[in-house]
């Protein structure tokens, strides 16, 4: 069936829209294969609203007739519009059947299933060309530019069909003393194929992160040893290696009646294992469902605000999150030892443990590329099911299936480390939210599909543009630079105090008034930067740094930066 | 003196709250500071504490490793000390429980305290801020409010100052009757006039109404007040406290206004809790924040229960309703409590703040805190607990006053000339009773107490080292666009306020900031921008034309701006000098090296932030012992969790 049949009224006159603190405005509505579009009808610098439809959430309708009088004049409905951005519209349509057929065309065109059929396929700004390089890293130029891992560590293309894996890239990183045929045994005896692969090598110790998912021991504690000699392989000699499980100990044991487990300390002798629990999948989504409630009731007082705020559980997650990052940083800056991240399926928990910690030991993923790079790596070409997690975000009805956002999860969590290092990354909130509002409805194909492997049947990289490529090109790129960067060579260890976390105000409270005053005060502070380097001219700006440094106090520590920027 | 028996121990262990850090040094009692000085030569942190900050000493049960020392302030630091020998330790303990209770005003440290400065500099830091030019600049007196001598002697009302301004049709005997119907004679006067409307705001203590109760010359008092405003022919009288509590002052005799017997007033309950609920809420508050391994569900549910957040959400609802009355409106407004002394100040200032750009400058803080708290009797010498202790009288009303106002500039980033370290500066020495501002509980204590002679001011303290407080981002034209704020008082505004609370929890602090670094960014370009003037100025003298001077013209060491030694939590640059002593030491100290991170590869840290610190979990070296399930102690938030 194509598109266009699912629209039944293409357009509609003297339609109101209402959005949080802006006057209602009346014009003209029409319903595209993609697009919703609203246009006010002032002649003159006509406004425009254009939303994917791919990015709204879930619609209401309510219709007001007089009984037995169709078309009668005042019959009108009302369709509110939540978007997974988290905004939400309010469209009053004259004519009760128009606001039902536009209604039932926003049903069924905002959430298709294909993946060819999605908006990226169609988009074709006439900037950007097809034949552009798509991506910015693969594991092969990842591993070409990391000189430290070249004596030990070897690209292997076992999983170029993606038979041994079908969620892993075609290319990982191994060590170089265990051969391919291990690796497929050690894959057998690793849920959905996931065995254990190099995510990170520290540039200061050569020590390492690798991913997995869990081991298959199941009740009778199978073993593998293969997989042993792999893990082994990676420590190397070193005594000790850390096994940081996702899950609680109890969880971990439960998991063997499932088939799955954990490693045995028996079978692992050099490797400590210590349990984290994680929450996951539903109980995640459900926690957004609730903040994002919580966040759009004006009407609460304080205690219920609090109450709401603690029962949604979202900062919680945070908390957890950045507490094992920090462990497994700790670990490996601290302690020099290698860690081996995972939970069960080690798509998704594992994956914001593993990048989180990159972020906090690692310079380079601090910059604009370097983060992006290591969402490509990390996430992307790592086999984050995003098509799964990212379907609806908090406003949907739908029942839940796949949904999760650990994504955002991630961002929240990049973004309080920034709160605490407002200098450190060189990327302001800005990107945070650009990628937050992508990743659930987005021009480019960058967040299609499951896996790479998903990516590459339906032709993502010939038929999209990436997303990573068009925010890096220099006139975008402006827009998400942190004017206050400073790079530092040294772990940035966030403090996982609860009076250290924040809600994150600039993507909950994104619709609310409170965005202007603090858009103000950005300014404000790019103002002075600006004039700073203005006078003080390129090669002062050394200059302020070493100020900057000398006077470092630990006062500092308690100054409080504004929630700005 | 003759109270310190031990005024030295060695080997004290000084424990961190929130991990098992701990220090060890020397332990000094000195007639004003307990002092703690690290013994690690390399890093030798001292830690000052005034006694009058010290709120409590408690001695803990015995321990294989000495004897326990549990130190609270009301700046809320707090400190734990473990003192090898019981007997020293009991020595300290009783000298600091004298020490902290000092029996007469003589002995606080504002009568010792020297600077440095002749007695002319004291003079003019007292002459700082003056009320009268005050009143002036709001426009008053003026045809319809004036001056009156009634209290010049304190006979009318020993709490209120001298100066009064009241309606000009406000006879003195009807100024007289009305105190004797209002609670401890605080009759209506008033605290600020808003030129443009020509609206007043008055403030006074509840009636003695009890249940019929009625006097006259009180209800031409609000009569009065109603008639010097043409604009409307209502006033709003406020009544602070939540219903409940006003109908049970009216079995004691006292209560509300009635409306029947008061031509046209409009009255208005508001439901700000009293001094006990509130001593009780920081209280839990205080404890919820406190706990070590604290869990982010304990941490929300401890705010929630502490109902704190609610009672400054009160006083910011009972402010806005005021300021809206007065600049919407144009009415006038009387606000009054019980005695008119909490609940009134913190709602006359806060609404003052909002109506008047003036009053969110550095100086203009200063003065409306000398105008609705200090002249106007807040008892600040019973709520601070600096004499004589009747735990029943502390209360922190002025605490909350300044929370009220930190919420505001998180609200509202350019609207203040000073940032949060001004606000904590002067909650730091509300208690530290170094400066004579406020010590007492009135005007006439003050007075006879020779404060302005025998001790310093602090305002002068705090203007001479305002660079310190500025916020960056104050904008002038901000004060312009917005005369009067209107903030927005959803539950998701009102937040902890971590940096008062857990001022001295560094390990919860970000580790860069951005605030300090847009001051310093700001200072450079004030500086370049001067040298460039003067080097054009130079070059002119030369005879050269300069127009496109290029910027980088100016020496290298002309743009390092001057520093000042600790921009933040103002580091008393002069006058403090043993205070200052111990910022220094904690500035170069433990973390001086992670400082500089370029020069140093030994830490890989960045600024103070340090694994041990945050203590995401104790790694045990237990690796390779042959019990397999080994116990991990993963001292991460409250998780303790075996494998």
């Amino acid at each position: 069936m194509e598109l266009s049949e699912h629209i039944k009224t293409a357009n509609v006159e003297d339609v109101t829209l209402r959005r949080p603190f802006h006057p209602a405005l009346r014009g003209t509505l029409c319903v595209t294969s993609h697009h919703l579009l609203f246009s006010d009808r002032k002649d003159e610098a006509s406004w425009q609203l254009l939303i994917l439809l791919k990015n709204i959430d879930a619609i209401e309708k309510s219709v007001e007739n007089l009984f037995g009088y169709p078309r009668a004049v005042g019959s009108s409905g009302t369709i509110t519009i939540k978007c997974k951005d988290l905004l939400v519209l309010q469209l009053e349509i004259p004519g009760m059947e128009e606001c039902l057929n536009i209604a039932s065309s926003i049903e069924a065109l905002s959430s298709l299933e294909s993946v060819t059929e999605m908006y990226p396929f169609f988009y074709r700004p006439s900037h950007l060309t097809l034949n552009g390089p798509w991506g910015l890293s693969s594991t092969e130029q990842y591993y070409k530019q990391t000189e430290r891992l070249w004596d030990r560590w070897r690209v292997s293309t076992l999983n170029s069909d993606y038979s041994v894996c079908p969620s892993y890239p075609s290319a990982v990183i191994m060590p170089r003393e265990v051969d391919d045929d291990k690796l497929i045994r050690s894959a057998r005896f690793r849920q959905g194929g996931r065995f254990p692969v190099l995510s990170y090598c520290h540039h200061r110790n050569g020590m390492v992160i690798m991913r997995s998912s869990q081991p298959l021991t199941g009740a009778n504690k199978k073993r593998c040893k293969e997989d042993e000699l792999l893990l082994q392989a990676v420590i190397d000699g070193s005594e000790l290696g850390y096994i940081i499980d996702l899950r609680s100990a109890q969880q971990a044991q439960q998991a063997r009646m499932t088939g799955g487990g954990f490693e045995s300390k028996s079978f692992y002798s050099h490797w400590k294992r210590i349990h984290r629990h994680h929450e996951r999948g539903k109980v995640v989504q459900e926690s957004l469902i609730k903040l994002v409630e919580a966040c759009s009731d004006p009407s609460h007082s304080v205690d219920r605000w609090l109450s709401k705020l603690e029962n949604s559980k979202w900062l919680s997650h945070v908390h957890s999150a950045l507490s094992t990052a920090g462990l497994v940083v700790e670990c490996v800056e601290r302690d020099g030892h290698s860690v081996l991240v995972h939970g069960s399926e080690g798509t998704d928990n594992t994956l914001l443990v593993s990048s989180l910690a990159q972020l906090i030991l690692d310079p380079a993923s601090r910059t604009v590329t370097g983060f992006l790079c290591l969402l490509e790596r990390e996430w992307i070409q790592a086999g984050h099911p995003f098509q799964q997690r990212c379907a609806h975000s908090a406003y949907s009805h739908a029942r839940l299936k796949q949904e999760c956002p650990i994504f955002l999860l991630l961002l929240d969590c990049v973004w309080q480390v920034w709160r605490q290092f407002p200098l450190a990354l060189e990327f302001s909130e800005a990107l945070l939210l650009r990628l937050a509002q992508e990743v659930y409805a987005s021009n480019y194909g960058t967040f299609l599909c499951n896996s790479e492997q998903e990516r590459c049947a339906a032709g993502v990289k010939e038929n999209t543009h990436c997303l990573f490529q068009s925010l890096l090109r220099p006139d975008i790129e402006e827009q998400y630079l942190n004017p206050l960067y400073e790079p530092t060579d040294l772990a940035i260890w966030p403090s996982v105090h609860p009076q250290s976390l924040q809600l994150w105000t600039g993507l909950f409270l994104r619709w609310t008034e409170y965005a202007q005053n603090m858009e103000e005060a950005r300014e404000e502070v790019w103002s002075i930067v600006k004039e700073h380097h203005e006078q003080a001219g390129p090669d002062r700006t050394n200059n302020t740094l070493s100020t900057h440094c000398d006077t470092l106090t630990p006062f500092e520590n308690l100054m409080d930066e504004l929630t700005i920027l | 003196m003759e109270h310190i028996r031990t005024p030295k121990v060695e080997q004290v262990k000084l424990l961190d709250r929130f991990s098992n850090k701990s220090v060890t040094g020397t332990l000094h009692l000195t007639a004003t500071h307990l002092i703690f000085v690290e013994s690690n030569s390399t890093s030798a942190q001292e830690i000052w504490i005034l006694h009058h900050h010290i709120a409590s000493v408690e001695k803990l049960s015995l321990t294989t490793s000495g004897c326990p020392l549990l130190i609270q302030c009301r700046n809320f630091r707090l400190v734990h000390f473990v003192i090898p020998r019981e007997r020293d330790c009991h020595d300290i303990y009783s000298s600091l429980l004298r020490l902290l209770r000092p029996v007469s005003y003589d002995e606080l440290y504002a009568f010792s305290y020297n600077p440095k400065q002749n007695d002319q500099q004291r003079e003019e830091g007292w002459q700082l801020i003056d009320l009268a030019a005050e009143f002036e600049r709001m426009g008053v007196p003026c045809d319809q409010w004036q001056l009156t001598d009634v209290n010049r002697e304190y006979k009318v009302c020993k709490t209120y100052p001298r100066d009064v301004y009241v309606p000009i049709t406000a006879s003195k005997p009807i100024i007289v009757g009305s105190s004797k119907f209002r609670s401890k004679g605080r009759f209506p006067v008033l605290t600020y006039f808003y030129q443009e409307k020509k609206a007043a705001v008055c403030r006074c203590s509840q009636p003695l109404s009890g249940f019929s109760a009625r006097c006259l010359e009180d209800e031409h008092m609000l009569q009065a007040i109603s008639k010097a405003n043409h604009n409307s022919r209502y006033i709003y009288v406020m009544d602070t406290r939540p219903k409940l509590n006003a109908l049970a002052n009216r079995a004691a005799g006292k209560g509300y206004e009635n409306e029947d017997n008061y031509s046209n007033i409009r009255f208005q309950f508001v439901g700000i809790e009293n001094i006990h609920v509130m001593r009780g809420s920081l209280q839990k508050l205080l404890e919820g924040v406190g706990t070590r391994s604290l869990s982010m569900t304990d941490y929300l549910v401890g705010l929630e229960n502490s109902g704190w957040l609610r009672h400054i959400k009160a006083i910011m609802d009972a402010a806005i309703f005021l300021a809206k009355a007065v600049t919407v409106e144009g009415a006038s407004v009387l606000v009054h409590c019980s005695d008119g002394w909490d609940r009134t100040a913190q709602v006359c200032a806060l609404g003052s703040l909002l109506m008047d750009p003036y009053y969110r400058t550095i100086k203009g803080f200063m003065v409306l805190i000398e105008k609705d708290w200090i002249s106007f009797g807040h008892k600040f010498a019973d709520r601070c607990d600096q004499l004589d202790p009747d735990p029943k009288e502390v209360s922190p009303i002025f605490t909350q006053f300044l929370e009220c106002v930190w919420q505001l500039t998180e609200q509202f980033p350019q609207a203040f000339e000073f940032s949060e370290w001004f606000l904590i500066q002067i909650h730091e020495h509300v208690h530290s009773c170094q400066f004579g501002n406020f010590l007492g509980n009135s005007q006439r204590q003050r007075e006879d107490l020779q404060l302005k002679e025998r001790t310093y001011s602090l305002w002068a303290h705090l203007l001479s080292e305002n660079q310190n407080y500025l916020n960056p981002l104050f904008s002038p034209s901000f004060a312009e666009s917005h005369p009067v704020l209107e903030p927005s008082t959803q539950a998701y505004h009102f937040k902890f306020w971590r940096n008062m609370y857990n001022q001295y929890d560094r390990s919860m602090h970000p580790r860069q900031s951005i605030l300090k670094h847009v001051l310093t960014l700001q200072e450079s370009n004030r500086e370049l921008e001067g040298t460039v003037q003067a080097l054009k100025t130079k070059l002119q003298k030369f005879g050269v034309n300069t127009s496109p001077l290029k910027p980088q013209t100016p020496p290298r060491e002309c743009s390092l701006p001057p520093r000042p030694q600790s921009l933040i939590l103002g580091a008393p640059l002069l006058s403090r000098k043993e205070v200052q002593q111990e910022e220094d030491e904690e500035v170069f100290g433990e973390e001086a090296r992670e400082d500089a991170p370029a020069s140093t590869g030994g830490e890989r840290t960045v600024e103070g932030s340090s694994a041990t610190e945050n203590s995401y979990g104790e790694l045990m070296g237990s690796f390779g012992s042959k019990n397999e399930p080994g116990v991990v102690t993963l001292e991460f938030g409250v998780a303790r969790m075996t494998c």
